[in-house]
């Protein structure tokens, strides 16, 4: 339906909403909840941070997928970070005082991960890649929330032909594909030309464009929820006025799925983006340096058996998204009380067993 | 919960004994209602689409700039009537639309409605195929992994999702190809078919276009054979990406379902849990995997488009990228408005199926 | 080995459930908490056994384990044996072949226990698949729709491919009943049973309960909060508090004469009709003692006398609402023609089962939802039609509590600036020093300690975030105070203090009230006159004696016959009396 409010791409954050309300199901019939949240009240505001606090929950095997992903995604900022300290060459660098570097170098030597058909280092290449990759997400997705999140809020809130009117529009650039829709873009913003920043931000302001439903969606139907409640409801008796109840009562608890929401999208920009160069549409290796596009160039030097210039880049595409993902899929989880996994009850040592046991003997 | 819902619909105060009178037609009005919803979501992508391509100027000066000159270019402006008011345009243009003209190509002159019909079959075919791997890997393991969940299968499982949905198509591809390219090279890489395939395949009369069934048809299987050894890795590229995204999907909302108090009850009365995951939580879930699945298409279209240019599947993405590099904009709108179009109807169609399956739609 | 003969021989001996030691501790993110301690209880065949507590006693977690369906974080230990197999040993298989044959279960929301997208007959047949590999089509079709009509669904064989959103809520319990008993077990747990049910229907599904225990034999653990339900049904009592067991008795005894003092306690704050909270004016009315007059102050009593000649603050006359139906919905008429007054200083008890449009009577009036016909005036203002405008200023006129405790404070911020909040819309030149004296005040008559001011809602117990919900309302000392069910999602206890202090609360600031609940005996304690609503219209209205003494009224007379009392020889008769006055359907 169009109307429906779900986001596909991440179909259990309604779900995550009814946290309070499932935590009691979690353990039946007792008054667990309570002492529970507050316990969660009096740590400190650092240990109630999204993250901290999601580290700090989990167990196990959700703790490895959040700390795997923490892990990747800390090399990506740090790659970003220090790329002119960590990129042994610059990434539209051809040679050195002795000379060029040559042509598709296979991997040793002074180019451990060997050079492209153009002849430029590939673990530079890859290093400043990171660099793109992170400034493209930045920019798009807080692009994208601010708008997505003010829209969301207002039509959800006010309703009328303007929500109407918005929903639609939504909808229809929801079903869009997004590769297609940021192409468009792209070629309204640059016209499909891409300069040195331009290319950034004709990529991020794409990507922006596309991300802009999902939050809209995502807060609007968090804000048409949040409206019924009695919390909002007693404001509306009180005589509050609308800015007053958007900004005070709705907005702090409408946007509480958006960190979930920024690890997704951040996942999508980039495969976003590395769709983009990868029709070509990327930045120039001249003006920065872009995996999708280093993948293009690589495409007809695989039938020929050069791997280099290809996995590499390949694989940090993989590696980021993953990192960002794995991020994503533990928050969400951790958010919802049916997916959290929990530490099994202390055993009383032995105690349990042994009264169990004793009472065995004892009918025996 | 003794609430007094102040809702439509909200539960009468009647005798436990009477029974609510089913009412038809509902399922009737719903198709009637989504359909007819379809038509502002196409208009407004047309439109944008259509602006959107414009702001930075006109089709002809976009693929031809730099090769005429001035006065050439303003003749074929003129000629082509890109020198109006935008609007008169936009009109001409989606009147054009509406009888199913998307107009001509600049770069090499062809009606871009030809260029659609000779070659969405083959974006259509492969999608097909892509999705039969995506539904075979997805949804069982999906189940799968819902079933064992938090053990050691589900984690093999979700990562592998996760991974899947984490390699770009146009990479996994790539490596498909090095693999099966150069290291064992036992499938072929590249095209729909071999040159001889392909030669046979223009020699069909009234052909579908649809190398499966014009295969079939000729009654040739030795050009079948070769036809599917062709798909086979297009299609595993585009469908393990999907499949990561239908077993995280069919996953999520069996474990919600799971969750549900009439699954306990289930148990309640001995219903072993393997066909309280195959039967009493799966039907449940499938509805909301169905409509969201249906939104996949866009995702599955907009991968496509690499994995046609990865395998040089001449299909329309393939197309696409070769007028991108052309730079030929009028092509480029007509395909990408041809693909929101089919995206539209296939979120419709999934609609209609997830409506039928659901009787509380359906009465 | 050895102790499963041992228990074998028990179980001869005549118990069909026994209950040894069990002790269930759970994992939360709090910490582990013990949810049931060394809990030992035993059923015999055909016996009706309640086991009754209030929220967090432990009473579901000990349903739950007869079936072994904890979840997996759960530790248990202790044993508990059905039909001479104790469910916390056998292996999975063993304890899948017990569900179903050996022991069943009723849930408490039957919209929720039934699968939405299969046929009630195909999910009664799933039970006997599970048991019966080898059944026919038409064996499993007969079995299911001799179920059927055992729970007194009429015409089931047609109604055997229906799906549960065609059945009233009333039937999909019967359906649900029909699921446990289908495959002949000889112990149901019934877990609140009745609780999402409107009481009449409560009445109709209590009476198929004890009839299938008469017939049949089939022995019920029976798990309620309700002590009008358990007078009504069980045999013998357990008591549970905070996953202890308190006593258990027969169920005379333990309404005659209980054992323990918590037991007391939890009976004298069950409200009943005709009982009265300390304090109130149909207490000092009572003439009960001169000790309540006094502390209810001569303002009370002078006010009682004038109360009838005040002037009505709101007035409904031929008041319709409706929602508007959207494409292909037809409109819903939630409100039908109602004519009534709330004067100044009273208390005006609105009854009525779901559906009745009580609810929307009371968000019509703080201008929630909109009236669409006849007319209603609030405090002088006309509301069919209002704008926003105009009516702000009467809002601060206006109090409201909502039901949910929970869901009435915004979580990001705390009980005093939640208390707070009505004087920063309407006393903006309130210093903060006069706003957080005011805040202590406010806290101090609801009883709660000043500190509590600091704290997050999530912080406060039920019943104290319904007290500060209270504090909220009279902020700005209003003339009007609405209270949509404001005690239903408490405990009985709990709410028995909240009422006590809305009464004197009432009593001290003589605000009217528009006093909203399903409960009648809830509203008869407090109100000064009640109507009662039924399907959207207004079927009675009068001072308490009148209405629920001498009701005129068929609906009104079957409901205040179907709602249960806490004594079991009254009861039984009440009983006999609401299956007179239930019309003959079936």
């Amino acid at each position: 339906m169009p109307t429906d409010d779900n986001t596909p791409s991440t179909p259990d954050i309604a779900a995550s909403t009814a946290e309070n309300e499932n935590v009691a199901e979690a353990a039946p019939g007792s008054g667990v909840p309570a002492i529970a949240f507050d316990e969660k009240a009096k740590k400190s505001w650092f240990s109630r941070l999204p993250i901290v606090s999601h580290l700090r929950q989990s167990v196990g095997l959700q703790r490895g997928m959040l700390i795997t992903g923490l892990v990747l995604c800390g090399i990506v900022l740090i790659c970003a970070i220090f790329a002119p300290l960590i990129a042994p060459y610059g990434y539209n660098q051809l040679g050195t005082a002795e000379g060029n570097f040559g042509s598709k170098l296979p991997p040793g030597g002074s180019h451990i991960w060997g050079t492209t058909v153009g002849g430029y280092d590939v673990f530079s290449r890859v290093v400043w890649g990171a660099q793109t990759a992170v400034a493209v997400i930045i920019v798009a997705v807080i692009m994208s929330i601010f708008a997505g999140v003010i829209l969301g809020l207002i039509s959800g809130y006010l309703g009328g032909w303007l929500d109407r009117i918005l929903v639609v529009i939504a909808d229809a650039v929801y079903a869009f594909p997004t590769l297609l829709l940021a192409l468009v873009m792209s070629i309204a913003i640059s016209g499909g030309q891409s300069s040195a920043w331009g290319g950034i931000a004709a990529a991020a302001f794409s990507i922006t464009v596309v991300f802009i439903p999902q939050y809209f969606r995502v807060v609007r139907a968090e804000t048409l929820r949040l409206k019924a409640e009695p919390f909002v409801e007693s404001a509306i008796v009180l005589g509050a006025s609308k800015t007053r109840i958007i900004s005070k009562h709705i907005f702090r608890n409408a946007t509480r799925t958006l960190p979930l929401i920024f690890t997704l999208n951040s996942s999508e920009a980039i495969l976003t983006l590395a769709g983009l160069g990868f029709l070509g549409f990327g930045i120039e290796p001249t003006s920065a340096s872009e995996w999708g596009y280093d993948l293009n160039k690589a495409l007809p030097d695989v039938t020929s058996g050069v791997w280099w210039t290809s996995v590499f880049p390949g694989l940090a595409i993989v590696l980021t998204v993953l990192g960002i993902t794995l991020v994503g899929e533990s928050m969400n989880d951790l958010n919802d009380p049916r997916l959290r996994v929990r530490r099994k009850a202390k055993t009383k040592s032995g105690g349990a067993g042994a009264k169990t046991a004793t009472k065995a003997e004892a009918t025996a | 919960m003794t609430a007094d819902i102040s809702e439509p619909g909200a539960e009468a105060a009647e005798t436990s004994v009477a029974v609510k009178k089913p009412s038809g037609g509902g399922l009737g009005r719903y198709v009637l209602i989504r359909f007819l919803l379809i038509i502002p979501t196409i208009f407004i992508l047309t439109t944008l689409v259509f602006f959107l391509m414009r702001i930075t100027g006109d089709p002809i000066t976009a693929a031809l700039g730099g090769r005429l000159t001035q006065s050439q270019l303003a003749e074929r402006i003129h000629a082509a009537g890109y020198d109006r008011p935008i609007l008169i345009q936009y009109f001409e243009y989606m009147g054009n639309l509406l009888k199913g003209d998307f107009g001509t190509a600049v770069s090499d002159g062809q009606p871009v409605t030809s260029i659609l019909l000779s070659y969405g079959t083959a974006t259509i075919e492969l999608v097909f195929y892509a999705l039969i791997v995506a539904f075979i890997l997805g949804i069982p393991l999906g189940m799968l992994a819902a079933y064992h969940r938090d053990k050691a299968p589900d984690a093999a499982l979700r990562i592998l999702a996760i991974l899947g949905y984490a390699t770009p198509v146009f990479f996994a591809g790539m490596i498909l190809k090095l693999i099966f390219g150069v290291f064992l090279p036992i499938l072929p890489v590249a095209g729909r078919g071999t040159t001889q395939t392909e030669y046979i395949m223009s020699g069909v009369v009234a052909p579908t276009r649809f190398y499966i069934i014009d295969a079939i048809r000729i009654g040739n299987f030795e050009v079948l054979g070769d036809v599917l050894a062709h798909a086979v890795l297009p299609a595993i590229a585009l469908g393990v990406l999907t499949a990561g995204v239908f077993l995280r999907l069919v996953r999520t909302n069996l474990i919600g379902t799971l969750g549900q108090q009439y699954i306990d009850s289930g148990r309640s009365r001995g219903i072993s849990e393997y066909r309280l995951v195959t039967k009493h939580a799966y039907r449940p879930a499938l509805i909301p995997i169905i409509t969201v699945m249906g939104m996949q298409i866009a995702l599955m279209l907009a991968g496509a488009v690499l994995t046609e240019t990865t395998f040089e599947w001449k299909g329309l993405g393939f197309k696409l990228a070769e007028y991108l590099t052309a730079r030929d904009f009028v092509a480029v709108q007509g395909i990408v408005v041809f693909l929101a179009v089919i995206v539209a109807f296939t979120n419709f169609l999934v609609d209609v199926i997830a409506a039928f399956i659901d009787p509380r739609v359906r009465y | 080995m050895s102790r499963k003969t041992q228990h074998t021989t028990a179980s001869a001996a005549g118990s069909i459930l026994d209950i040894d030691g069990l002790d269930v501790t759970f994992s939360t993110d709090g910490g582990d908490v013990h949810a049931v301690k060394d809990v030992s209880l035993s059923v015999t065949p055909g016996e009706v056994l309640a086991i009754v507590g209030e929220s967090g006693s432990g009473k579901t977690v000990t349903a739950r384990s007869i079936l072994g369906l904890l979840p997996e974080t759960a530790q248990r230990s202790g044993a508990v044996i059905v039909s001479g197999k104790d469910v916390l040993s056998v292996s999975a298989d063993q304890l899948r072949k017990m569900r179903g044959s050996d022991v069943s279960m009723v849930f408490q929301e039957p919209s929720t226990a039934l699968n939405p997208v299969y046929t009630v007959g195909w999910q009664i047949a799933e039970g006997l698949r599970a048991h019966h590999r080898r059944a026919s089509k038409a064996e499993l079709k007969a079995k299911v729709v001799a179920a059927m009509r055992q729970v007194g669904i009429p015409d089931a064989e047609s109604r055997y491919d229906y799906y549960p959103h065609q059945f009233s809520g009333g039937q999909k319990q019967r359906i649900v009943i029909a699921m446990a008993l289908a495959l002949g077990a000889e112990l149901i747990v019934a877990d609140e049973p009745t609780t999402a049910l409107d009481v009449t229907v409560q009445a109709e599904i209590l009476d198929l309960l004890r009839e299938l225990r008469d017939e049949t034999g089939t022995a019920i653990v029976l798990i309620t909060h309700n002590m009008g339900v358990v007078a009504d049904l069980a045999d013998r009592v357990a008591v549970m508090y905070r996953g202890d067991l308190i006593e258990v008795s027969p169920v005379e005894q333990l309404f005659s004469e209980p054992k323990e003092q918590y037991t007391r306690d939890l009976l004298a704050a069950v409200p009943r009709l005709g009982s009265t909270v300390a304090g109130s004016r149909k207490a000092a009315s009572a003439g009960e003692a001169g000790a309540v007059a006094d502390r209810a102050g001569v303002a009370g009593r002078a006010g009682d006398a004038d109360r009838a000649e005040r002037d009505p603050i709101v007035v409904a006359r031929d008041l319709d609402i409706v929602y508007p139906g959207g494409i292909g919905r037809p409109d819903f008429h939630a409100v039908k023609k109602v004519s009534f007054d709330i004067r100044a200083g009273e208390v005006y008890g609105l009854v009525g089962e779901s559906g009745s449009g009580k609810t929307t009577i009371g968000r019509a009036i703080a201008g929630l939802t909109r009236a669409s016909g006849g007319s209603l005036t609030v405090l002088g203002h006309e509301m069919v039609g209002f704008k926003e405008r105009s009516f702000g200023k009467i809002r601060r006129r206006i109090g409201f509590v909502f039901q949910d405790p929970a869901a009435s404070f915004n979580p990001h911020l705390t009980i005093g600036e939640c208390i707070a909040e009505p004087f920063a819309i309407h006393k903006r030149d309130l210093s903060s020093a006069d706003r957080s004296k005011r805040v202590l005040e406010l806290l101090d008559s609801v009883q709660l300690p000043g500190a509590y001011a600091s704290r997050y809602p999530h912080e406060l117990s039920g019943g104290q975030r319904q007290r500060a919900s209270l504090a909220r309302g009279l902020a700005l000392d209003p003339e009007l105070l609405i209270a949509d069910e404001p005690t239903s999602a408490l405990d009985v206890s709990v709410q028995a203090k909240v009422l006590e202090l809305f009464v004197e609360l009432q009593n001290r600031f003589d605000f009217a009230a528009l006093f909203i609940s399903h409960d009648l005996a809830v509203v008869d304690m407090l109100s000064d006159r009640i109507g009662v609503l039924f399907h959207g219209e207004l079927l009675e209205e009068g001072t308490g004696e009148k209405v629920l003494g001498a009701p005129s009224n068929d609906y009104t007379k079957r409901l205040i016959a179907s709602l249960p009392v806490p004594d079991p020889a009254e009861q039984a008769k009440r009983r006999e009396l609401a299956r007179t006055l239930r019309p003959t359907a079936g």
